[in-house]
């Protein structure tokens, strides 16, 4: 029993190294995954499947999704657990996390690693310091999450509805007071909700510099001042005279697909496409940009620091890294999520596989997309969900 | 004697440590951190922060507020309609047909009732699209805040939707054991209209019979989660989902606040509760005033016509709800204002793989595992106070129905943390364990009057031919209850296949059910995957009332006396 322990605790030290892939890929074998992600996007929920198969018949681990409603959910079972003493065999062995999540779970000391940079096909991906997969929210990663998605902010509307969209934040102003009722964003203590805000803060804040730094309170007034004259001045114009929001981008998206609004918002270039194909918008859905560019980041995996299955989610995450994955996720069939590789790391067969890939004309090209605007520092999400709670909860 | 003595006390332990013991301790953990006590985030100072914090917090005024108007207001409400439609109805409708008719809304579940209300509420909801554009000229919905809206409005619809049948079912059992139509001869004789009868005579024998079943509706109504976040306002939304906010926000440090408004959700329970009581006492002297003036009331017919009426529009709604989720479940895709799908597709229904079938397959068998298990405790108390020849004492009422008055938010994420120290989340175990907190006092509800109804004599006959206590057991009562407990069975049942934050927490999310896959879907976009998995989350607790009503029609076959009797 003893020297059981002393094995498992060797095991634990000789892990963060990762000196032997082979050793991981050994202790992994037959392990089950626990991949706590959101489940309200059913194509997501299909390509997780679909990766579980997939580990399952490469390396013997099997991959169980548990579907959040909201990823904090994870944190907050990891912090349970730590509160019951449980520091090994937690409930949950993966997460789908970014921005505060990620900060608030690496402050916390909850994560293990760091990791990402030795899992084997890391070598495909940009780690610069400057580069976007090593800092998420501008908070440096430092290990403790490995990339899998992209995620750009974009508006969809549907075509025939909408002939000329917004040019940009200010834009929906005009558009709001033209067409009153028909303009919404989600729920502010949703995610999306306060990447629609800080899309705003991007557009319109005077020192673009000040937001990559945390948050002071002089700063945030000097960045937030034309955001509330823009809100204050939008809001009796919105959905609902702005008194309510949709829960999530989903419900908003089902509202555009009746007709209640003009705009849904996503993370995910590709989910007009997406969306038609499974029947959930009209066929004359599209996608655009703000002319300035957009809000973009990356969508990461972590590892909780007491995971059951440490080993097995490592795989997994080293596994969405592969190539041959993420040109199955970018398929427009199958995810539609564009890669997260370099593409100058890739050979000419991999590269040609991606270009291959089959298209669709509610799919931007990624030269539509314009450039890709910094995520804000963590600290001014939170920042800013207070105070528009202050000033519009009521 | 003794035995009933000892059988009493098993059960009584069980209860004690299965049910009493776990919820205090439950409240315990999350009593610690509303004083700022949590280790695991670094919080170890016993203080008033938390709820200095909690007040400050944007919107908590009109959360609190909000969770009174639909709690306290919904059940009001339910009970007068639910009085109303019996004052009229009872007598007129068979038992059975009364059954019947309340089953699809007994069975089918808050969450799944209420995305299906929304759908045909909603601006650009199914009665819109019925009557658009051609009555509204409406070619795109209009900007009306018909669900969501800003006064619960919408919410207390659910809500009724969902009490008034109970209330109706329990209102049924109760005027079963009153000589009703004794009572209604002689008050007419007096020269009093039906209606004021139902008034003066028969509701106050009523009332006391179905008070603790009201009190179980204003406990949940005022807690209500899954259909609040559905059906309610979202900014500030009512206190329990801002709570459920609270406790998943990614700043950490609002677990602090957000357990100490589940200690304050407790307290308003609790507080709603005493008033209750205290608009009791008014009301009872109001009445014995209005009762001696002797008024004949004829007038007060058209009331309850109007209560009916509006009951059977209420239930009309649940119906169209249901329906609707069917239609959606077929359909690909179904655009405003059209009021039938354009295109359809069997697609979902043929992938079970894609985790339907799963779900379901976990629901079922925790759902079997509940009842039967809550079942077995449920006969063995029931047999406990016959063998003692006692009635139930108030603390032991109390004791069995303390799941159901206080709000599960309230201990749910003290138990979970309390289960992982001694090492038994996320396992099956845990959430049937969870699970038959709340499916026993439902069980117990619905076999305690049967059980107390079984003729005595029946019992005498077998003790006099030499009959013990077990064989009286398992060769008279048992068999004659068959029907009764059946229908335990499809109550619990229909109890367990509905559970959501107790599936979530003891889960560690890990066990997927019917309910808390269609409340993640529903959080998700498409009403047709969400339409696949109400239908069956409603159905599953149909088929359960279906075997409630088959079974004994075949046990009884050759016992025609039985079909009709002890029930």
């Amino acid at each position: 029993m003893r020297s059981l322990m002393i094995a498992v605790l060797g095991l634990g030290l000789a892990t963060p190294a990762l000196a032997d892939w082979q050793q991981t890929l050994d202790a992994a074998r037959g392990q089950t995954v626990y991949w706590n992600a959101w489940g309200g996007d059913a194509r997501t929920n299909a390509f997780i499947e679909w990766v579980g198969q997939q580990t399952e018949a490469k390396y013997g681990v099997k991959v169980e999704q548990v579907k959040l409603t909201d990823t904090a959910t994870a944190v907050t079972q990891v912090i349970s657990e730590k509160a019951a003493g449980k520091d090994s065999g937690g409930s949950v062995d993966m997460i789908w996390i970014n921005g505060p999540n990620f900060l608030s779970m690496k402050e916390q000391g909850l994560l293990h690693g760091p990791f990402a940079a030795d899992l084997p096909n890391a070598k495909y991906v940009d780690l610069g310091p400057e580069a976007a997969a090593a800092v998420d929210f501008t908070v440096p990663v430092e290990g403790y999450e490995s990339a899998w998605r992209l995620a750009r902010f974009v508006f969809t509307y549907d075509s025939a509805v909408v002939t000329t969209p917004p040019r940009d934040m200010a834009g929906f102003l005009d558009y709001a007071q033209a067409h009153p009722g028909r303009v919404t964003h989600p729920d502010v203590s949703n995610f999306m909700g306060a990447t629609f805000l800080k899309q705003a803060l991007v557009e319109f804040a005077p020192d673009k510099a000040a937001l990559l730094a945390p948050v002071t309170d002089e700063a945030f007034e000097n960045a937030t001042g034309f955001l509330w004259e823009w809100y204050d001045a939008m809001r009796p114009f919105m959905w609902r005279e702005g008194a309510t929001f949709p829960e999530n981008q989903s419900v908003q998206q089902q509202l555009l697909n009746d007709g209640e609004v003009d705009f849904g918002v996503s993370f995910d270039p590709a989910s007009a496409a997406g969306a038609i194909a499974e029947g959930l918008l009209p066929d004359t859905a599209r996608v655009f940009v703000p002319r300035g560019g957009s809000i973009g980041n990356i969508s990461f995996v972590a590892i909780p620091y007491n995971a059951a299955n440490r080993e097995g989610a490592e795989v997994v995450a080293n596994f969405l890294l592969d190539p041959a994955t993420q040109a199955h996720q970018q398929n427009i069939e199958e995810l539609g999520s564009f890669s997260v590789l370099d593409p100058a790391r890739l050979s000419d067969e991999e590269k040609a596989v991606f270009a291959a890939l089959p298209s669709s004309p509610a799919l931007p090209k990624l030269e539509d997309l314009g450039p890709t605007l910094l995520e804000p520092h963590a600290s001014w999400m939170t920042k800013l969900v207070d105070a528009w709670g202050e000033r519009y909860t009521k | 004697m003794t035995e009933g003595r000892a059988l009493r006390a098993v059960v009584a332990l069980a209860l004690m440590g299965g049910v009493v013991l776990p919820i205090l301790a439950g409240f315990a953990q999350t009593a610690r951190a509303a004083f700022g006590v949590l280790p695991a985030i670094g919080a170890v100072d016993w203080s008033f922060e938390p709820w200095r914090q909690l007040m400050d917090l944007p919107g908590f005024g009109t959360s609190l507020r909000l969770s009174l108007a639909t709690g306290l207001g919904s059940t009001v409400l339910a009970l007068g309609l639910a009085a109303g439609f019996c004052a009229l109805l009872h007598g007129r409708m068979g038992h059975g047909a009364m059954g019947r008719l309340l089953m699809p809304f007994l069975a089918a579940p808050h969450a799944a009732l209420a995305i299906g209300l929304a759908f045909l509420l909603a601006p650009s909801g199914w009665i819109a699209r019925m009557v658009s554009p051609v009555l509204t000229g409406w070619d795109r919905p209009p900007d009306l805040a018909t669900v969501n809206d800003g006064w619960g409005v919408a919410l207390m619809v659910g809500l009724l939707i969902k009490e008034v049948p109970f209330l109706l079912l329990v209102m049924g059992s109760a005027l079963g054991q009153l000589p009703v139509r004794a009572h209604l001869a002689a008050g007419r004789a007096l020269g009093y209209a039906r209606g004021v009868v139902w008034v003066k005579v028969i509701l106050p024998q009523v009332y006391p019979l179905i008070r603790l079943p009201i009190f179980i509706v204003l406990a949940f109504s005022l807690s209500v989660v899954d259909m609040a976040i559905i059906l309610g306002p979202s900014n500030p939304p009512t206190l329990a989902v801002a709570i459920v906010r609270w406790f998943s926000a990614p700043d950490v440090g609002l677990i602090l606040p957000a357990s100490a408004a589940a200690l304050l959700q407790a307290g308003v329970v609790a507080a709603a509760v005493g008033g209750w009581i205290l608009g009791e006492r008014v009301a009872c002297h109001v009445g014995r005033w209005w009762l001696r003036r002797g008024g004949r009331g004829h007038g007060a017919e058209p009331g309850l016509w109007a209560a009916s009426a509006v009951v059977a529009g209420l239930m009309g709604l649940g119906a169209l709800a249901l329906v609707a989720l069917l239609v959606w479940s077929f359909s690909w895709r179904w655009s405003f204002p059209q009021a039938l799908p354009q295109s359809w597709s069997m697609k979902l229904w043929m992938t079970p793989g894609s985790g339907w079938g799963r779900a379901l397959q976990a629901t079922v068998v925790i759902g079997v595992a509940a009842t039967v298990a809550s079942l077995v405790l449920a006969v063995a108390w029931l047999e406990g106070e016959d063998r003692a020849r006692r009635g139930r004492a108030g603390w032991a009422q109390a004791l069995i129905y303390l799941p159901l008055l206080v709000p599960q938010i309230g201990f749910l994420y003290g138990l979970n943390v309390l289960f992982l120290t001694i090492g038994i989340s996320g396992g099956m175990l845990a959430v049937i364990w969870a699970q038959m907190l709340f499916v026993f006092p439902y069980v117990m509800i619905a076999l305690s009057d049967p059980w107390r109804a079984l003729d005595p004599q029946h019992l005498r006959a077998a003790a006099a031919l030499g009959a013990g206590p077990w064989r009286r057991l398992w060769a008279v009562k048992l068999p004659m209850l068959v029907r009764p407990l059946m229908v335990a069975a499809a109550i619990g049942f229909a109890v367990s296949v509905a559970q959501y934050l107790p599936t979530l927490f003891m889960g560690a999310g890990r066990i997927a059910t019917l309910t808390t896959e269609a409340v993640t879907l529903a959080s998700g976009s498409d009403r047709r995957v969400v339409g696949v998995y109400a239908v069956l989350q409603a159905g599953l607790p149909f088929l359960a009332y279906g075997a409630a009503l088959l079974v004994p029609a075949i046990v009884y076959r050759n016992r025609r006396g039985l079909l009709g009797g002890a029930v």
